[in-house]
């Protein structure tokens, strides 16, 4: 299978670069594969988890919001946060989510609404966690 | 004259003074390493940021619809001055040459009529700028408390100058830091980041990528300016960061030596007058002793 290089960086790190098989994009629009001879394209990326894929192995990174380009040289990612899935602390994550909870009352009008969107793309990703560490 | 043991007394305290500026400079070259390691990690992704948003930009720039943090807004009346500096000093002339480039931007800008707002990011920026600009000083943050600096901090800076620039405050915003060129040289800079500089794409880039976007470009671009001005703002204060110790390390390695010319001359003077005072008392023993 045709392989394509891969940038995840972050403000503070390059967290992932390398040649991979696929990449899934947790986009605002939805999510979408990536693979070798993707059009060029530019999305903005919503917080979710990434799946890197390469020989077989699947490698997930949680992304809290972003923008991935993809170009003839391959994809990149800049992401403003980014984690590997092992390396997570789940009770932290869980804090955020109350902290934000709590804060919503604070907010009105578009911010609102941005913040109740932002809340659940996190409970989203906290309900994946907890399904994949079932099994 | 002094006494001998008032010399002794001096030679020691110099001694323990060039103890205490060697160990600074030794604590300031370990922190520089780290400190220039966060500012390489950071490259990428600035780097990446600048090439999209120049590609999207070279093409919103100019429409009626850009957005104000591109476009601007029109009018170049009231500048806001973004002074990073360090929150310590002993370090040279750091602080005061970020300082002097602000601050003669500022007298400029004033000669020409325009209305200049500071906005101080660390402690010792905000102590001299106070001196002079004491009125326009419109808000101070302080990273004293800050162990690591992380994307946050960047990110809390940004919050507050655009939620300034959106209530009308300044036209222009001009960031001032210190970029790292080497241990020994460090650049006092100016960098417009309110309305965006854009570099136009080279010429001979070849043909360029047509992107699909998704979603529109406007939203990305409203997204992403706000993004970029953290980013850029983060990149300044690794920079200074490590420029900081940078600074701080040469000046120290200069006090050390300094103490140490010190200490040699006041070993020179102490031991000369230790001879003299046996040369004066053999000769008091001796036309004593002839006396007699």
């Amino acid at each position: 299978m045709a392989t394509f290089h891969f940038d995840l960086v972050s403000p503070e790190k390059l967290a992932f670069s390398g040649e991979v098989d696929q990449v899934d994009v947790p986009g605002v629009e939805g999510d979408f594969g990536v693979l070798a001879g993707h059009a060029p394209v530019i999305a903005a990326v919503r917080p979710g988890i990434l799946t890197v894929t390469t020989g077989g192995n699947h490698q997930k990174i949680i992304v809290l919001g972003g923008l991935a380009e993809v170009s003839e040289k391959g994809l990149t990612v800049l992401a403003d946060v980014a984690t590997s899935i092992d390396e997570l602390d789940r009770a932290e994550f869980a804090e955020t989510i109350s902290g934000m909870e709590a804060k919503l009352a604070e907010k009105e009008g578009s911010e609102l609404d941005h913040a109740i969107e932002r809340l659940d793309h996190f409970k989203s990703i906290q309900s994946q966690l907890s399904s994949t560490a079932m099994h | 004259m002094a006494s001998l043991k008032d010399m002794r007394v001096r030679i020691a305290s110099t001694k323990a003074t060039q103890k205490i500026t060697k160990a600074m400079q030794m604590v300031a070259a370990s922190k520089l390493r780290r400190a220039q390691s966060a500012a390489e990690a950071a490259r990428p992704y600035a780097e990446k940021m600048d090439a999209v948003i120049s590609n999207i930009a070279s093409a919103a720039a100019g429409s009626p619809g850009a957005p104000v943090l591109l476009g601007g807004t029109g009018k170049d009346q009231v500048h806001l001055l973004l002074v990073c500096t360090g929150e310590r000093g002993l370090s040279g002339a750091f602080n005061s040459s970020i300082v002097r480039l602000a601050r003669e931007r500022a007298l400029v800008l004033i000669n020409q009529g325009k209305e200049v707002k500071f906005f101080c990011v660390g402690r010792k920026g905000y102590e001299q700028l106070r001196r002079t600009f004491d009125k326009q000083i419109v808000e101070h943050v302080d990273l004293r408390s800050v162990r690591q600096l992380g994307f946050v901090n960047a990110e809390a800076i940004a919050k507050k100058v655009i939620a300034r620039f959106e209530a009308g405050e300044f036209d222009v915003c001009t960031l001032f830091y210190s970029r790292f060129k080497s241990v020994i040289s460090q650049l006092p800079t100016a960098q417009q980041i309110i309305p965006l500089v854009v570099e136009a794409p080279a010429a001979n880039a070849g043909p360029k990528t047509s992107y699909e976007y998704e979603p529109e470009e406007d939203e990305i671009l409203t997204r992403l300016l706000p993004r970029n001005l953290a980013v850029q703002i983060f990149r300044a204060l690794l920079e200074n960061n490590a420029s900081f110790y940078g600074a701080q390390m040469s000046a120290m390695d200069n006090a050390t030596r300094n103490a140490g010319e010190m200490i040699r001359k006041q070993t020179l003077i102490y031991n000369r007058t230790r001879q003299a005072m046996i040369t004066k008392e053999l000769i008091e023993i001796i036309s004593g002793a002839e006396a007699v």
